[in-house]
């Protein structure tokens, strides 16, 4: 197995993607950067078979415009892992910061501890892509604002508390935003949005990622599994047609 | 988009400025090379009782005399020093930047219960003002102010920060967007013992800058996070506020949460909100203030620019990115992101 070691202390982020890319194109199925600290941009618009596996703390928009990498992240990662991704997978063995999975359009995201503010905003899918964002603990306000299509998946690890943030799915219109525990407090949910209990089908459907999820973060798929969980989708097919057109 | 960091060591030790520069060069991405800075707290041991005044003079031959003859009027100038500088191949020096310690006399305003405080600020407004080619951009007690247009580590090699040491310290990478970047429009902004930095943006600047200056302050720096500094000194020391309610008073819940609060509460914040309209912020803004005892950050209510905090020991770390921190504190304890609108405060011990 070909692997390649890049060691990032002091580095700019311009010289760090040029080595992951010279990597990437000499066929590295691994690529292992150590030392990481605050560079963005990692891996963003890489393509290809690789694993590239980050330890410390990246800066924001990593794996933007990426398609097919897997990043794995030993670390917290900062603004907009998984932007505009295209596909591939991030894993982080951490928290990440705010607008996680921005406007992302394909490929996973799977996040061990909390995300900030405006997760999954405006999260897309076309076809056969259909982006997913799951997330261990706790989540911001504004989670799935202005989402046309894709999945998030909140585990919410730690329920003692119920979940008090405001406008999740604000602006929604496509896509859905699952969670565990009971129904909202309607306060919490944005315009455009609507919450119901998981239905059967949206069980069948969260299983496998919380197997992946269990298999990435050690947690325990069979709690997880067997909770209550809600559902929370657009309103209508196009809650908003009156806001902006008249028919 | 601009980058922020602050530290406080609660128990008063102190710290060189070699540590955030390195913290705020990581964060050199978030600003374009026009503005950069840093306030350093206890910066001046031997002077400590006097209000460091510092001036940006365009031509030290020509402005200098007024300003002398001003602080003349209002009290003495114990010492007076050109603030050391080094040459730097990125930083054109186009102000000399002077630094005098002062003692007001407070016989010469009887009617003030903080006569002190109000002749240095009547001092920076009228400098600012009638003085042309003159700029007090700082004015506490022990408190320096480094700032330029550059990079943040041009900037402090500029002013050798190293060299100064302090229990807090806050810097500043600009990216100026609504007005050019200039020495005078740099961060940190400074009033008395205040001190801000911030990125985003304020739009109601036109609202705050009105209210503001209906109480004697005079916005001279084209730039809105001015507004921050001097509303700080008017909400918590000549009003009274406590820090944490002039947070409430300036990035205030929303009414609709407000309507949730039990009965005490909601008459406290309506009460605020209804007498301090006109100071509330709006737009995104991420902000850290500090004063002699302490620091606090805050961001906008919906949480439109980005804050991060970070404690080891008595140290606490407020800043824009995690990796900021860690660069200053590699064994850093405990990492967590503030609520929208929620201080975060911390307090020199004692």
């Amino acid at each position: 197995m070909h692997r390649v070691t890049i060691d990032a202390s002091g580095m700019h982020y311009t010289p760090l993607n040029r080595r992951i890319r010279e990597a990437v194109a000499s066929g590295a199925e691994t690529i292992e950067i150590m030392n990481v600290m605050g560079q963005r941009f990692i891996a963003d618009g890489v393509r290809g078979d690789v694993t590239i596996i980050i330890h410390g703390v990246p800066g924001g928009d990593l794996g933007m415009f990426m398609s097919g990498p897997s990043c794995i992240v030993f670390g917290n990662c900062d603004h907009a892992p998984g932007n505009t991704m295209d596909s591939g997978r991030i894993i982080i063995h951490g928290s990440a910061g705010d607008a996680v999975a921005h406007s992302m359009r394909g490929g996973q995201v799977f996040v061990r501890d909390s995300i900030g503010y405006r997760g999954g905003i405006h999260m897309k899918q076309y076809r056969d892509k259909c982006p997913i964002l799951v997330i261990g603990g706790e989540f911001r306000s504004f989670l799935g604002e202005y989402m046309a299509g894709g999945l998030i998946l909140a585990l919410r690890d730690n329920r003692r508390y119920p979940v008090r943030e405001r406008g999740i799915g604000s602006g929604i219109h496509g896509g859905r935003i699952i969670m565990r525990g009971d129904l909202l407090n309607e306060r919490c949910l944005g315009v455009g949005a609507c919450q119901k209990p998981l239905s059967e089908e949206g069980y069948r459907m969260i299983v496998p990622l919380i197997e992946e999820f269990s298999s990435h973060f050690d947690a325990d798929p069979d709690t997880l599994a067997t909770d209550p969980y809600i559902e929370i989708t657009p309103t209508s097919s196009r809650p908003f047609a009156s806001k902006y057109t008249w028919e | 988009m601009c980058g922020i960091i602050a530290v406080i060591d609660r128990s008063g030790g102190t710290m060189d400025g070699s540590g955030i520069r390195s913290a705020l060069s990581m964060m050199d991405e978030r600003g374009s090379g026009e503005g950069a800075g840093y306030a350093v707290y206890g910066a001046f041991p031997e002077f400590a009782d006097y209000y460091a005044i510092h001036v940006f003079f365009d031509a030290i031959h020509e402005s200098k005399a007024a300003v002398d003859q001003e602080l003349e009027k209002w009290g003495t100038v114990v010492h007076e020093e050109e603030v050391p500088t080094y040459e730097n191949r990125n930083i054109r020096k186009v102000h000399t930047p002077w630094r005098y310690f002062f003692r007001p006399d407070p016989s010469l305003m009887p009617q003030s219960m903080t006569p002190e405080d109000d002749i240095v600020m009547h001092l920076v407004m009228k400098v600012n003002t009638t003085i042309p080619g003159a700029l007090v951009f700082s004015s506490g007690k022990n408190v320096g102010i480094f700032k330029a247009s550059g990079w943040p580590e041009d900037v402090a090699d500029f002013y050798r920060i190293q060299d100064y040491s302090g229990y807090i310290w806050l810097g500043h990478n600009r990216y100026p967007t609504n007005t050019p970047g200039w020495w005078g429009g740099a961060h940190p902004f400074n009033l008395l013992g205040w001190s801000v930095v911030h990125n985003g943006e304020i739009t109601s600047y036109g609202t705050n800058r009105r209210y503001i200056e209906s109480y004697g302050y005079r916005c001279t720096m084209y730039t809105d996070t001015e507004v921050v500094a001097y509303l700080f000194d008017l909400l918590v020391r000549r009003h009274g506020l406590d820090p944490e309610l002039a947070v409430k008073a300036l990035a205030p819940p929303f009414w609709e949460d407000i309507d949730c609060m039990d009965e005490k509460e909601q008459r406290l914040f309506r009460a605020i909100r209804l007498a301090y309209g006109s100071a509330m912020m709006n737009g995104p803004f991420a902000i850290v203030v500090a004063q002699p005892d302490g620091i606090v950050g805050f961001t906008d209510r919906i949480k439109l620019r980005p804050l991060v905090c970070g404690t080891r020991g008595q140290r606490l770390y407020i800043s824009s990115e995690e990796a900021a921190i860690r660069i200053m504190e590699p064994g850093i304890e405990e990492v967590f992101m503030p609520r929208a609108g929620e201080p975060v405060i911390g307090r020199l011990a004692g």
